[in-house]
C-alpha cells in the first residue's frame, strides 16, 4: 500500500468531527508550530518539502510563500481556493466533505507561516453542503481554542471565514477569485501586480489550493525532508487524483507521485481497469484544460519509457506528445468514446465560462464551439478542421488569464492526435451520427524513434 | 536629473521615465510603430489590457535580464525596463496575432457602417482597414441585441460594442454614482445600466466620446450627417462645470454636434459636461478658436482642408 497523507484517516468513523479528528492526532501540527516554530521555520520546512501547488499550475508552494511582501502595518491574507470547477476534478470537494479538519488545520499552519490574521476559504457556490461542513468545523476548532484570539496562549490571532462563490468557473482563477471575494464582478486582474504584492483589498495575499494547504500540516509534523522522500524527482509527496470516465472504480485516490499511469488505470488498488471489458482509447490526465492523449501516448512516452503520474513525466514530449498533471482530474475514455463530441463538450464549457473581458477568449471560444458542433452534427467541412486549428492558435497565449489557453489546448490536442477522427466526421457524416470511430489505431504501440531529433512534431 | 530608461521599439531608441508603458513610449516616438489601442485610455485609470490589439513582442526583457518574454504582451499595460527591446511592426508574429484579434473582434460585429454614426471616426473601421482580411471565415449567426436608450441623449447599440470597458470606467470614475457596468459573461456580456435606467449625471455624455466604435452615440446627432461632411472647429466657453474646451462640428452654419477635443489617438484632452455637449448648439454660445487639427489621412479631412500641395493646373490645350 502506498503512503497516505491526506486521506490517512478517511475510514475512521466520525473523523469529520473535531473530537475524533483530535483523538487521531489532529491539530498537533498547530500545537507544534505555535509552540516551537517561527513563521520562517514553517516556510522553510514547506520549501524543503518540494510541495507544488495542487490547483493546476504546480508552482512550488514554499517559494510562493517566501515571495509574499511584508510591508509594515499592512495586513496579509491567506485565501484558500476551494472553487474547484474544472470538469473532471472533484478532489477538493471530497476532502472538504470527509476531512474538513485536515483543511482547517492546514489553514492555521499556513496562516501562521504567512503572518495572516484573517484567512478566507472561497468555496464554489454550488457546494452548499461543504460550506456548512466547513463552518461547523471552524466553529468546533474555535470552541476548542484553535482559532480566535491568542491561540493556545501563543499570542497569535486568527479568524477563518468561508465565502461562497457565485458559481463561475473563472472565479477559480486566483485574481478573479480575489475580485469576487471583494464583492466585485469576477474578472481576472491583469498581472503584474501579483497577489503576493497586491492581492485582496490591495494587500499582500497568498492564494493556495485546498490540497496544497491541507498537505502543510503533515509537512511541519514530519519535516519537509520526509515529504520530499515520497514521490519522484521534483514531483514530491502525494497527490489526490479524481478518476472518472469508463473505469471500474471511479473515485478520488491518493497516490504517491511517480506511480506508473498503467498501474493507476489497471490495478485494483486504483481505477481497476476499463469498465465492461472495453479497451482504452484516450485519457485527459489533469482536468479538462490539459491536452488529451491517445492510449499509446498516455501509457508510454515517445521514447518508449513508461509514463508516470508526475509533473515531469506527464509533460514529457511537450505539446507534441505530452500533457500535464494539472489539477489531477483523470478522465478515461474507452473505445466507444467520440473524441469530436468530447472536444465539443469541453469547448462548450469554456465558451460558457469565459468572463468575456478579452477579445480572443470572449469571441474565439464561441467560434470554436460552433465549428465543433457543426462537425459533430454532420455539417462540417474539411476546411473547418484547419480553421479550428487556426482559431485556437489565435487564442492561445494572447489572453489575460490562462482560461484562453485552457480553452485552446483541448482543441489543439484533439486535432493533433485524432485528426483522422475529425476527418471521418466530415467525410462520413451519416456513419458518424449513427456509430463511432472506435479505437482505430490509437492504442497501437509507438515506434520508438531512433534519435531525439526526430521527435520534433 | 531623474533616471531614464532606454527602450528600443522597432529598432528606434528612446529614453523614457521609469513607469512608462511600452505603448506610451511608442507614442512618444510616433508614426507607424505605435500599436493600435482599442481599450486603453490615458485618462481612465485601470483601462487597457482587454482588447489585445496592442500586443507586442518583447525580445529582450531588460539590460539586466535579457531574456525575451515568453508571450506577446499588452503594450498598454506593460511598463518598460531599462534596455528593453520591443518589436511591433517588425515582428511577423505580432502582425499575425493582431490580424487574429481584428478578425475575432469582427466576427460578431454587425458591419453596419453605412448606417452607423461613428463611420469615419471609428477605430474599429481603421483597424480593420489596416489589419483585417477581406472576407470573414465566420459562418454563423451574429450575436444581436436590442438597441437601448440610456437616458434621452445617449443610445446604446450593443451589437457594435467591443467590450473595451472604457464607458464603464468613465461611468465609474467621472460620474459620482456607479449605475453602469457589464452584465452577464463571455460573449453574452453586455454593457448596461442596471435595467435600462438612465445614467443621470452631468458628465455621462463622455461615455460617447470614449467609445471607440458606434456602440454609444449621441442621440442629438443621430443620423444628422456623416462626419466627413462636417467641419470640426475648436471652441471654448465659460463653463462652471467643466473646462469648456470643445470641438464643434459644423454643417454649413449649424453646430450639429459638440464633443470633447480628441488627440491623434482619439483620446479627449478634457472631459466636458452635458450642458456643453447637448445644450449649447448655437455659434453664439461659443468663442471660436481655429479649425480642429485632424490627421490629413482621416476621411474627415477629405472635404474641407486645403491640400498641402495644390495639384498643378493642367493646361488642357497641350493635351
Ligand atoms: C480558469 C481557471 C480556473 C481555476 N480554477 C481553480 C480552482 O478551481 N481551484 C484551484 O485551486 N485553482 C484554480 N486555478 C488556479 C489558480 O489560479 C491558482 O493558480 C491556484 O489556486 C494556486 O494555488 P496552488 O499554488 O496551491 O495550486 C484556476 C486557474 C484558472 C486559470
Ligand atoms: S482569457 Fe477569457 S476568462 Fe481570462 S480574462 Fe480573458 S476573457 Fe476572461
Ligand atoms: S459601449 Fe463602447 S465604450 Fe462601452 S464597452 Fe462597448 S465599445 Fe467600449
Ligand atoms: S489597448 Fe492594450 S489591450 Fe487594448
Amino acid at each position: 500500500m502506498a503512503q497516505k497523507i491526506l486521506l490517512k484517516d478517511i475510514d475512521v468513523p466520525g473523523i469529520e468531527t473535531f473530537d475524533v479528528f483530535r483523538k487521531q492526532g489532529g491539530y498537533s501540527a498547530v500545537e507544534k508550530v505555535l509552540k516551537t516554530m517561527s513563521p520562517e521555520d514553517v516556510v522553510e520546512e514547506v520549501k524543503k518539502s518540494g510541495l507544488r501547488g495542487r490547483g493546476g499550475a504546480g508552482f512550488p508552494t514554499g517559494m510562493k510563500w517566501s515571495f509574499l511582501a511584508k510591508p509594515e502595518g499592512v495586513p496579509r491574507y491567506l485565501v484558500c481556493n476551494a472553487d474547484e470547477s474544472e470538469p473532471g476534478t472533484f478532489k477538493d470537494r471530497y476532502l472538504m466533505t470527509k476531512l474538513p479538519h485536515v483543511l482547517i488545520e492546514g489553514m492555521i499552519v499556513a496562516s501562521y507561516a504567512l503572518g495572516a490574521n484573517t484567512s478566507y476559504i472561497y468555496v464554489r457556490g454550488e457546494m452548499m453542503p461543504q460550506i456548512r461542513i466547513l463552518e461547523k468545523a471552524i466553529a468546533e476548532a474555535k470552541a476548542a481554542g484553535f482559532l480566535g484570539e491568542n491561540i493556545l496562549g501563543s499570542g497569535y490571532d486568527l479568524e477563518i471565514y468561508v465565502q461562497p462563490g457565485g458559481g463561475a468557473y473563472i472565479c477559480g482563477e486566483e485574481t478573479a477569485l480575489l475580485e469576487s471575494l471583494e464583492g466585485k464582478r469576477g474578472n481576472p486582474r491583469i498581472k503584474p501586480p501579483f497577489p503576493a504584492i497586491a492581492g485582496l483589498y490591495g494587500c499582500p495575499t497568498v492564494v493556495n489550493n485546498v490540497e496544497s494547504i491541507a498537505a502543510t500540516s503533515w509537512i511541519v509534523l514530519n519535516g519537509g525532508d520526509e515529504y520530499a522522500k515520497i514521490g519522484i524527482g521534483r514531483s514530491t509527496g502525494t497527490k489526490l487524483i479524481s478518476a472518472s470516465g469508463n473505469i471500474n472504480k471511479p473515485g478520488v485516490y491518493e497516490i504517491e507521485l511517480g506511480l506508473p499511469v498503467e498501474e493507476f488505470i489497471y490495478s485494483d488498488e486504483y481505477c481497476g481497469g476499463i469498465a465492461n471489458g472495453k479497451r482504452l482509447k484516450a485519457v485527459v490526465a489533469g482536468g479538462s484544460s490539459v491536452p488529451i492523449l491517445p492510449a499509446n501516448l498516455i501509457l508510454r512516452t515517445v521514447n518508449g519509457e513508461p509514463r508516470l503520474m508526475s509533473y515531469e513525466s506527464l509533460a514529457d514530449g511537450g505539446f507534441a506528445s505530452g500533457t500535464m498533471l494539472g489539477s489531477g482530474g483523470f478522465i478515461v475514455m474507452d473505445e466507444d468514446a467520440c473524441i469530436v463530441r468530447n472536444t465539443w463538450n469541453f469547448s462548450r464549457f469554456y465558451h460558457h465560462e469565459s468572463c468575456g473581458q478579452c477579445s480572443p477568449c470572449r469571441e474565439g471560444t464561441g467560434w470554436m464551439e460552433k465549428i465543433l458542433h457543426r462537425i459533430e452534427y454532420g455539417h462540417g467541412k474539411m476546411s473547418d478542421i484547419d480553421l479550428l486549428w487556426d482559431v485556437q492558435r489565435k487564442i492561445e497565449g494572447n489572453t489575460i488569464c490562462p482560461l484562453g489557453d485552457a480553452a485552446a489546448w483541448p482543441v489543439a490536442s484533439a486535432i493533433r492526435h485524432f485528426r483522422d477522427e475529425f476527418e471521418w466526421h466530415v467525410n462520413e457524416p451519416k456513419a458518424a451520427m449513427e456509430g463511432n470511430y472506435g479505437l482505430a489505431h490509437y492504442a497501437d504501440p509507438l515506434p520508438v524513434p531512433a534519435a531525439p531529433s526526430e521527435l520534433v512534431k | 536629473m531623474s533616471e531614464k530608461f532606454k527602450v528600443t521599439i522597432d529598432n528606434i531608441v528612446i529614453e523614457v521615465d521609469p513607469g512608462t508603458t511600452i505603448l506610451n513610449a511608442a507614442r512618444m516616438i510616433g508614426g507607424d510603430i505605435v500599436p493600435p489601442a482599442m481599450c486603453y485610455y490615458t485618462k481612465l485609470q485601470g483601462s487597457g489590457g482587454k482588447c489585445r490589439t496592442c500586443l507586442v513582442k518583447v525580445s529582450q526583457g531588460s539590460e539586466k535580464d535579457p531574456r525575451p518574454m515568453p508571450k506577446l504582451v499588452a503594450s498598454c499595460r506593460t511598463t518598460v525596463m531599462d534596455g528593453m527591446v520591443v518589436q511591433n511592426i517588425t515582428s511577423p508574429e505580432v502582425i499575425e496575432a493582431r490580424k487574429g484579434v481584428v478578425e475575432i473582434l469582427l466576427i460578431n460585429h454587425p458591419l453596419d457602417c453605412p448606417v452607423c454614426d461613428q463611420a469615419g471616426e471609428c477605430h474599429l473601421q481603421d483597424l480593420s482597414f489596416e489589419h483585417g482580411a477581406e472576407q470573414t471565415r465566420y459562418e454563423f449567426k451574429r450575436r444581436t441585441f436590442e438597441r437601448i436608450d440610456i437616458g434621452d441623449k445617449i443610445q446604446l447599440h450593443m451589437n457594435r460594442c467591443i467590450l473595451c470597458y472604457r464607458c464603464v470606467f468613465t461611468a465609474d470614475q467621472i460620474t459620482n454614482e456607479r449605475v453602469h457596468g457589464v452584465l452577464n459573461r463571455g460573449d453574452a456580456s453586455e454593457i448596461s445600466t442596471y435595467i435600462t435606467k438612465a445614467v443621470d449625471n452631468d458628465f455621462s455624455g463622455n461615455m460617447i466620446d470614449v467609445c471607440p466604435v458606434g456602440a454609444l452615440t449621441d442621440k442629438t446627432f443621430r443620423f444628422k450627417n456623416r462626419v466627413w461632411f462636417t467641419k470640426p472647429v475648436d471652441a471654448h466657453c465659460e463653463c462652471d462645470k467643466c473646462s469648456g474646451k470643445v470641438t464643434l462640428w459644423y454643417k454649413g452654419e449649424d453646430v450639429i454636434r459638440v464633443t470633447g477635443r480628441k488627440d491623434q489617438y482619439g483620446e479627449v484632452q478634457d472631459f466636458i459636461c452635458n450642458t456643453c455637449r447637448f445644450d449649447k448648439k448655437k455659434t453664439s454660445d461659443w468663442t471660436i478658436e481655429k479649425p480642429t487639427e485632424i490627421d490629413p489621412r482621416s476621411v474627415i479631412s477629405a472635404n474641407h482642408y486645403e491640400m498641402e500641395h495644390m495639384l498643378p493646373v493642367i493646361d488642357k490645350k497641350i493635351m
